[in-house]
């Protein structure tokens, strides 16, 4: 009893972090279900009492809103599977072979993963412009590109180390070549790191917002989803339930993501716990 | 991170930077051909030397010249030596901008290393349900999107229907009824600070409680027997413990701040009057709104410079604990 009675102020303090964690969320999704009365009723209320689509309805009719989705998707994916096949490739160098040089290209990805990207803003639209990338998707892939690519590498190259390379040996002494071995044996073994990797890469790529809103400005038609949501006042005036409608459809892909990853994420984090 | 990631935002600790590919050590097996290892980094090197490295020259060099928007539209830039930093440095109100982004990376990786250390100490003292809950909680702040953490916090704090506003008035504070947070420097200020403090406390949070798991109970054990009280087993066996831990999510989180743009450009642009211009967006501001490209660049410099110090240190960690792999 009285250790129970101990632990009420501790659960207090878990429930109010539960709280003040899902609270803007919640706020975001509930309004975007209310009808635009009860979101500009003097005495808001907290629980969903009438719901409606609407502005669901008003958000995706919106101007642009299937172009912007598939410009997001399009540089997204592209950005992803370019680094993914191309930190293949380095991994396997790296986990792999040995080679002069070699630890210099492992310091040289470490460096570039602390890459200050924000200030390269400026030269990046500079270069945009005397190429004649400005406004153009594919100049954002390859940024999206670069900024995941360091980190995909690093990742890859620890599921590769994870992986016993006698496996692959043995499917050479059994008379696969080397890229046949890597590709039987190893490939499928390293599948889920790849997928997990690359959901990772999704996620940095599907949330950029800065190099979307620099590199983007004439053609409004090749814009991204966080920059057009960025300008949600123009879109949407005051509509707030269609505003929050949108976000949620633009935060639903990344939880899906989180939600797959989850118990890669806790799983990786509690692996101490048994210890203990 | 990396934002993240940051870009990259927020990231999982990576569980790769720790084990040593065994392989290597073992067996020196002759390569197939001296130059497929060169040719598998190829693509790396090409991508890193176009997009990462020639961004960073072209940013140097552009500060040394004189590139406005009639050098951005015609060319010929030419070389004026150290005049934009000159006329950067003579800015009073660069150094302004420079001590704000001082408070402000100082405000926020304090809030998120206090929060973020009782959240992960909270964590495991919690039941397993409770644990489960509050981790759940902590897992969709940090899947929020930047740009959907703006919206829904200006829809939080907005001035008519906000429920910020309506709690406040409820609470008896009236002259918050219709009170716009946005149009004074130091409550947009204290929105940013709160948001960012928000979005960054999880993984603070998660990987520190990680970390806790891993010292045995034997240890608290030992110090509570010898009569320590729950603050002095914090400093003398926690963290102890966890001080790697500690400075790698300082720094990390230091860097974060630091150069946090996204969020501050979506709700202010950097103002009203300039309240919350931290250097990315200063910069950012300089070329963008009054096209001189040559001092933003030199601005640029001059922050990565600052945020070096904290790279550096960073990186020399990551070596040191590389340093088995390579």
């Amino acid at each position: 009893m009285t250790r129970s009675l101990r632990k009420v102020p501790l659960n207090l303090a878990a429930l109010s972090v539960v709280a003040v964690s899902v609270f803007p969320v919640y706020w975001m999704v509930l309004t975007a279900f209310k009808p635009t009365v009860d979101i500009q009723a003097d005495t808001p209320s907290f629980w969903p009492r009438h719901l409606t689509l609407d502005h669901f309805s008003t958000a995706v009719h919106a101007d642009g809103f299937g172009t912007f989705w598939r410009n997001s998707l399009t540089v997204t994916l592209g950005a992803v599977l370019l680094s993914l096949a191309v930190a293949l490739l380095a991994a396997f160098a790296v986990g792999r072979m040995r080679w002069r040089g070699r630890r210099a290209f492992i310091l040289m990805v470490f460096t570039a993963q602390m890459a200050p990207w924000e200030a390269l803003l400026i030269p990046m639209y500079v270069i945009a412009r005397d190429t004649d990338m400005l406004d153009k998707l594919s100049m954002l892939t390859l940024v999206y590109f670069m900024t995941t690519l360091p980190f995909t590498i690093v990742t890859l190259r620890g599921f590769l180390a994870a992986i016993p390379v006698e496996l692959e040996e043995a499917a050479q002494v059994d008379g696969c070549t080397r890229p046949q071995a890597f590709r039987r044996v190893t490939f499928p073994l390293l599948a889920p790191g790849l997928l997990s990797t690359s959901l990772f890469g999704f996620i940095t790529a599907w949330n950029e917002f800065a190099f979307a809103n620099t590199l983007i400005i004439k053609n409004q038609d090749a814009r991204t989803l966080p920059v057009w949501l960025s300008s949600f006042s123009n879109v949407f005036g005051t509509d707030w339930g269609a505003t929050m409608a949108a976000s949620s459809l633009f935060m639903l892909p990344v939880l899906v993501v989180f939600l797959a990853l989850q118990n890669r994420v806790t799983s990786g984090m509690t692996a101490g716990a048994v210890k203990g | 991170m990396p934002a993240a990631p940051p870009a990259a935002r927020r990231r999982p600790p990576q569980q790769a930077s720790v084990d040593p590919p065994p392989a290597l050590r073992r067996r020196r097996r002759p390569v197939l051909g001296a130059v497929w290892p060169y040719l598998l980094i190829a693509p790396t090197l090409v991508g890193t030397a176009f997009l990462l490295l020639y961004p960073l020259i072209r940013n140097t060099v552009m500060s040394f010249q004189h590139f406005r928007l009639g050098e951005l539209i015609r060319g010929g830039a030419t070389f004026v030596g150290f005049d934009n930093y000159s006329e950067v440095l003579n800015d009073p109100e660069f150094w302004t901008v420079v001590r704000r982004t001082l408070w402000w990376t100082a405000l926020n990786v304090v809030l998120i290393m206090l929060i973020g250390t009782l959240v992960a100490l909270m964590l495991a003292r919690l039941g397993k349900r409770m644990r489960l809950a509050v981790m759940s909680a902590l897992v969709l702040t940090w899947a929020t999107p930047v740009i959907a953490a703006t919206t829904i916090f200006q829809w939080l704090f907005q001035s008519r229907f906000g429920v910020v506003n309506w709690v406040l008035v409820e609470l008896g504070f009236d002259s918050y009824r219709d009170y716009s947070w946005f149009a004074d420097g130091n409550s947009t200020f204290f929105i940013l600070v709160t948001l960012v403090v928000w979005q960054s406390v999880p993984f603070a949070a998660l990987t520190l409680y990680g970390g806790l798991t891993t010292i045995s109970a034997e240890l608290y054990e030992s110090a509570r027997l010898d009569g320590a009280g729950g603050f002095q087993v914090f400093r003398h066996v926690t963290f102890p413990m966890l001080r790697q831990l500690f400075a790698l999510i300082t720094s990390l989180e230091v860097i974060w701040c630091f150069k946090c743009f996204a969020q501050i450009w979506v709700i202010s642009e950097g103002g009203p009057n300039g309240a919350t211009t931290t250097l990315p967006v200063y910069a950012f501001q300089i070329a963008q709104s009054l096209h001189k490209y040559d001092v933003g660049s030199a601005v640029s410099t001059l922050t990565v410079l600052i945020l070096l110090v904290a790279l550096v240190l960073n990186l020399r960690r990551m070596f040191q604990q590389e340093g088995a792999a390579l």
